[in-house]
């Protein structure tokens, strides 16, 4: 199969999340609504109580609206990754994985596919958080609005490739919100996005460790910095170094000959 | 000597410690319509996983167009269209759009695409339901527009696991004569798994499936005259009713 079959893969694959992101308007708000709730409740109940004081990328003290908005970019990202490995789970359930699966491509690339075409969507909800944010006085400089699109893509593939692990391991539906409740909450309250890790190291040396060993803080401290129009090095390694590995462990896991799904005593038994 | 479309040799595979499938061979010759009969539970979605990659064998073989599965793995899915048991269209989109969805996976151009999805909407009689969202559509259309799905890239083989369950009777009738005419049309091999024993002819081939294994196959009139029964019903009935004294007596 030539390249250009493959890109021909990745649109149809792109066209159809975004697609489907058209019919389920309800996703779009309640993904959007989610992080503006934090920006105009809880970041202006906390602003008076919260002061961030210099650290780098800023160049001033800032508002504590503004320390969480990378943090809420993070969150749109991890809530969509989530979310599209959830809609893996279900897509394997209702049967549609196995049209995509049975393609004439290698299983990484359709996976790599259904991944990036959750990034595109995610990264258009990132945009419109944004511009709304942009009127709640939240205004990085202009050419970071350009140079977060890299982290954005890094840090949504990485989320995303840890979602699709989770969904090969994850048997049925309904187990999958129990594995949301124990790994999108802690990865997101154990990070970076909602205090600074300084903060951590003064009330518990614990809570900073497991946040400074969560991949999560190096996605939000990578779209932070590129928000910012700065590479955080360390960050940039950690999520591309996580991507690698989960994609590859998800690989493993939607191999037929070596994943987890042909060990399961599930599957389709019917015949 | 004719070609085989698909070649299923020994294959073996377990669910934890249950044995699925047991040394299970067959052949489908292209142009032939094969069916493979056999109640609920006996092995037929468990091989249809694995011709179709979903699942690895333990052991064994398949080859579809003399394309190893696990050697040559992309040529032999791409030569494969797939009629899975239950209904695997995106119910939000419409039907054109589930289409050129699965031309896209494919890897066709547009120009390829367009054309051979208003061919295969004119032959399976969707031409005027293409901005029907399939959420809409019957039982019937649905199978239909998955028959012309899995028919866009023009495989050589075509496996369709009992695609008439959930059918009435008029549709089922008409689907199966149509997916007969449409093989005899392409040269296409058919696999067609069934429970349903009014779906097989007596020109076709079957292979009779019960706990795994294969326990009878050929052309359908062959083991009509040998078995001394006229009509398909019975013949099964005798075949995995003699299988069972002997599983049962051997035990």
């Amino acid at each position: 199969m030539s390249w250009l079959a493959a890109l021909r893969c990745l649109r149809g694959v792109i066209t159809r999340e975004g697609l489907r992101f058209i019919n389920q308007r309800g996703r779009f708000f309640s993904a959007l609504v989610r992080p503006l709730v934090w920006l105009f409740i809880f970041a202006a109940g906390f602003r008076s109580v919260l002061g961030v004081s210099i650290i780098p990328p800023y160049e001033t003290y800032v508002l504590y609206s503004e320390y969480i908005t990378p943090g809420l970019l993070g969150m749109i990202m991890l809530f969509n990754g989530m979310q599209s490995s959830l809609s893996m789970v279900y897509d394997r359930e209702m049967g549609s994985m196995r049209v995509l699966l049975t393609s004439p491509l290698p299983r990484w690339f359709l996976l790599f596919s259904k991944l990036l075409a959750g990034v595109v969507v995610a990264v258009i909800q990132v945009y419109v958080f944004l511009l709304v944010a942009w009127f709640w006085d939240i205004r990085p400089p202009v050419m970071g609005y350009i140079l977060v699109v890299p982290a954005l893509v890094l840090g949504g593939l990485m989320l995303g490739s840890l979602g699709l692990l989770l969904s090969s391991l994850v048997k049925q539906l309904e187990n999958f919100a129990g594995v949301m409740n124990f790994v999108i909450f802690p990865m997101f309250f154990a990070s970076s996005a909602l205090y600074p890790l300084w903060r951590m190291l003064e009330s518990s040396v614990v809570l900073w460790w497991i946040c400074t060993l969560n991949p999560f803080t190096y996605v939000v401290e990578l779209v932070r910095f590129a928000l910012y129009g700065r590479i955080h090095w360390l960050a940039l390694v950690v999520v591309v170094v996580c991507g690698v590995l989960f994609l590859g462990a998800a690989v493993i896991g939607y191999d037929p000959l070596r994943g987890f799904l042909a060990r399961k005593d599930g599957g389709p038994r019917a015949g | 000597m004719t070609e085989n479309s698909l070649q299923v040799s020994s294959i073996e595979f377990s669910y934890g410690r249950t044995r699925a499938l047991n040394g299970v061979s067959l052949n489908v010759e292209a142009g032939r319509f094969v069916a493979l009969v056999g109640a609920n539970g006996a092995g037929k979605t468990t091989l249809f996983s694995i011709v179709t990659g979903l699942y690895a064998a333990h052991a064994g073989d398949v080859s579809i167009m003399g394309h190893n599965l696990r050697a040559e793995t992309l040529k032999a899915l791409g030569k494969m269209g797939v009629v899975f048991q239950r209904t695997t269209l995106d119910m939000d989109l419409t039907i054109l759009q589930n289409l050129r969805y699965a031309a896209e996976l494919h890897g066709l151009s547009r120009k390829d695409a367009r054309e051979r999805i208003s061919e295969g909407m004119k032959l399976n009689s969707l031409s005027d339901l293409g901005k029907r969202k399939v959420a809409g559509l019957s039982g019937g259309q649905r199978r239909r527009v998955e028959l012309c799905r899995a028919l866009l890239h023009k495989p050589a083989l075509l496996l369709l696991d009992e695609p008439t369950v959930g059918l009435d009777m008029s549709s089922r009738a008409g689907f199966v004569e149509h997916v007969r005419s449409l093989c005899k049309q392409y040269n296409t091999g058919v696999l067609w798994a069934t429970h349903l024993m009014d779906e097989v002819n007596h020109d076709d081939d079957i292979y009779v499936m019960a706990r795994g294994e294969i326990i009878a196959q050929g052309r359908v009139s062959d083991l009509l005259a040998a078995h001394s029964v006229d009509n398909v019903t019975d013949l099964y009935n005798l075949i995995t009713e003699d299988n069972k004294n002997v599983v049962e007596s051997g035990a």
